[in-house]
């Protein structure tokens, strides 16, 4: 019996996996446990693993295909083996291998009036028609043709409003006059855009670009963080900490940690031990709004996610119970995730779980800027340069060093006065860092 | 119009029978002396007699075997649970006698006999004493299965399934028992058995749900106006065989349906309720139906778990807000 392959669910909020490269050939034999290819996800680049001895008697999608979860990716068996029932099992569904397919479905549908987008799933994963079965059959009766109509219920379905609104505007007349077919060429076919386009340059009046396949973690980039924008109402909180203590802090331990063999401990780490600390206090900052569930959580650990910026997007590896870490220990993590995240070496639990999040500009001469919250944390914090400015300090200006920081708060969670008090805390820890040893 | 305790309501139902019909009888543990584990025969043996209204030991299966037999003799027995929890031990009796003897003996033996009492969840019972059976002896041909929701229907219907000259599982609740409602005193209120009961209009979305589980629709429904939505609720009354016509016909109506059934899910109820619209109803839905169940676990004894185990009335309006694709 021809096994099928199918995309994995690699990560919690993975909906669909692009197959980066094949690592075998159609023919090769394959042992249980032998990593096929590398798959995408939206947090790092895998790998795919089969579970059943064979031949790889087919690769279904080619490098740079996007697949749902469940989609078919290959066929094992033994050599010489019939494959057209697992390829016709899967055909309707999420991972149709054709894109050829798309065109054809536009050059048909103007015949058969509304049934045509519906019978024809082409190509790519989301191009169905996704409409209630009451929608589908408003829409046959009155010659609506669905696939010009934006749904408006989950995923996109077409639901009755949304035929009625159609039927509202454009359908009206034909019911009166001309039979129903008559209404549907004329405004139907704008031909959808081939989302998964391939980085080629492309002319058009007036210029040219470069049309980039939007990458899976730019996907899940936009969906959290235009979420987060969107629906958690933001508020900003700055704050300008003097550093000079933090600067001498750090000189002194970093040469006994050098001297002991141990991580050098950056600015970032004192912050990020700093809002640990912090967090500790302030349970309300360390919380989660929970629409779903009617509640709001006050997390017992403090995990402190890190943005860390890598080729073509970003990933918030998790620092797990960061309050009860030595700045020393806290370094070493930190570099070890960043590398990792930089080689797109992550797993799922490292960037899974967190609290709270930072996001550190610093080191590009940032002086200060807001960050988007991280959901389902309540808060943010945007960590600024460290500037030589001059100060007064008990009447007389002296040189200072300055740092910037801004708290972006979630207000269905947190208030003013509490996101104030929790960044008091984290200025009183960084600007006499040796309380954080207490 | 009297005000009747539902208990009340099926100790008139069976009092009028049995006056009407000497053939009927009554017989369970508790049901004589102590006038009934939760007081719904209370009098009765004053009334009737110990020949009539009968104690047995704690013996289900034993009890329900005889019933039967009476049954295909002639008589008309009502078998009292005490819970019907207590009818797994007599389930061969129920299921393959009752329920099968018609059948296998070309229909020269009938059995005219009601099997009721208490059924599903009544708080801290802990596991084996919260079952919902509904779907447990509604999936079995040659069974029908009753489930009133209110007093007045605990009448009409018992008085109808005393009279059918065929098995009846007659679901009752211990939580419902002492509940107060306008009872009709017809001399002979029937309500037939397979009619469901549309207790409000609406045009917005359909809630089916029966037994307790219609109280929790008939809230959600109050809430759904006062938001400006218009819900229709429906108690189907008897499980089986249910009244799917007057189902469909409001769903062609509303388009959308949420079923409320505190079964445990899994081939429950709200299954085969969901199937038979998908089936007759397909292309007027737009949305897929929901349904709010107890969940898929024994039921705990904790109180706070036990009330989370049951179906949530917050549930089931949001299961409401989302097919109308409202929110």
């Amino acid at each position: 019996m021809a096994i099928a392959v199918e995309m994995p669910k690699m990560s919690d909020t993975m909906e669909e996996g692009v197959l980066a490269a094949w690592l075998k050939e159609e023919g090769q034999p394959i042992a249980a446990g032998d990593v096929v290819a590398q798959v995408e996800t939206d947090k790092a680049t895998m790998d795919l693993e089969v579970y059943d001895d064979g031949v790889l008697l087919k690769r279904v999608i080619g490098e740079g295909d996007a697949v749902p979860i469940g989609g078919l990716i290959a066929i094992l068996g033994k050599e010489g083996e019939d494959i057209s029932a697992i390829l016709a099992k899967y055909q309707g569904g999420g991972a149709a291998p054709a894109p050829a397919a798309a065109p054809a479905a536009v050059e048909e549908a103007p015949a058969a009036v509304a049934e045509a987008p519906a019978a024809a799933p082409a190509a790519s994963d989301d191009s169905r028609v996704k409409a209630s079965p009451l929608a589908r059959k408003l829409a046959a009766d009155h010659g609506v043709n669905l696939a010009g109509l934006a749904g408006s219920g989950p995923e996109g379905r077409i639901v009755k409003r949304d035929v009625e609104a159609a039927m509202g505007g454009a359908s009206a007349p034909a019911a009166a006059s001309a039979p129903a077919p008559a209404a549907a060429p004329a405004p139907a076919e704008t031909p959808r855009p081939a989302v998964q386009a391939p980085a080629a340059p492309v002319t058009v009046p007036g210029g040219t670009y470069d049309a980039v396949r939007i990458s899976q973690m730019r996907k899940t980039i936009a969906r959290r963080l235009a979420e987060s924008k969107f629906t958690n109402p933001h508020f900003y909180l700055t704050a300008d900490i003097d550093m000079s203590e933090a600067v001498a802090f750090r000189g002194k331990l970093n040469e006994k940690a050098e001297a002991n063999g141990l991580a050098k401990v950056s600015f970032n780490d004192l912050v990020t031990k700093a809002c640990a600390l912090g967090l500790r206090q302030h349970p309300w900052v360390n919380a989660s709004w929970m629409e779903a569930e009617g509640e709001i959580r006050l997390h017992h650990d403090v995990h402190v996610a890190i943005a860390v910026a890598i080729e073509d997007g970003l990933v918030t590896p998790v620092i797990r119970n960061a309050d009860r870490k030595g700045l020393s220990q806290l370094a070493a993590e930190t570099r070890s995730l960043a590398e990792r995240a930089r080689n797109r070496e992550l797993q799922p639990e490292d960037w899974s779980g967190s609290t709270f999040s930072t996001s550190n500009l610093g080191m590009f001469g940032i002086d200060e800027f807001t960050a988007i919250i991280n959901p389902p944390n309540a808060c943010i914090l945007a960590i600024g340069s460290i500037r030589d400015v001059p100060v007064v300090k008990n009447g007389v200006v002296v040189p200072g060093k300055q740092m910037k920081v801004t708290l972006s708060c979630d207000h269905r969670v947190v208030d003013g006065a509490t996101g104030a008090e929790f960044l008091k805390t984290v200025r009183g820890y960084l600007e006499d860092p040796v309380t954080m040893l207490l | 119009m009297a005000i009747l305790q539902f208990r009340e309501a099926l100790r008139a139902a069976m009092t009028e029978e049995m006056l009407r019909d000497d053939r009927v009888f009554l017989m369970g543990e508790e049901v004589a002396e102590y006038n009934g584990a939760y007081k719904v025969s209370e009098g009765m043996l004053e009334q009737f007699g110990p020949k009539r209204i009968i104690d047995t030991p704690i013996s289900e299966n034993g009890f329900c075997g005889l019933g039967v037999g009476a049954a295909m003799s002639g008589l008309r027995p009502i078998i009292e649970f005490m819970t019907f929890n207590f009818s797994f031990v007599a389930i061969d009796q129920i299921i393959n006698n009752a329920a099968k003897i018609r059948y296998m003996s070309g229909g020269q033996f009938s059995v005219p006999i009601v099997f009721r009492g208490a059924n599903g969840a009544a708080g801290q019972l802990a596991a084996t004493h919260n079952t919902s059976t509904e779907s447990i002896y509604s999936t079995i041909p040659g069974l029908i299965v009753i489930a009133p929701s209110n007093p007045d229907d605990a009448k009409g219907l018992l008085k109808s399934a005393i009279r059918n000259d065929n098995p009846v599982i007659f679901l009752e609740s211990e939580v419902m028992f002492g509940m107060k409602g306008e009872v009709s005193d017809e001399p002979d209120y029937l309500i037939p058995i397979g009619k469901a009961r549309i207790a409000k209009e609406g045009t917005d979305v359909t809630i089916v749900a029966h037994s307790k589980s219609y109280h929790i629709a008939m809230r959600v429904a109050e809430r759904l106006d006062a938001q400006g939505y218009s819900a229709e609720v429906i108690d189907p009354r008897t499980i089986r065989p249910l009244d799917i016509d007057t189902i469909v016909e409001s769903i062609k109506k509303t388009n959308r349906c949420v079923i409320i059934d505190e079964s445990n899910p899994y081939a429950s109820i709200s299954s085969e309720i969901t199937f038979q619209i998908q089936d007759r109803a397909f292309d007027y839905l737009d949305a897929p139906i929901k349904r709010i169940t107890a969940k898929d676990v024994p039921a705990p004894y904790a109180k706070n778990l036990i009330e989370y185990y049951m179906p949530q009335e917050e549930d089931a309006y949001r299961a409401c807000l989302s097919v109308m694709y409202a929110k």
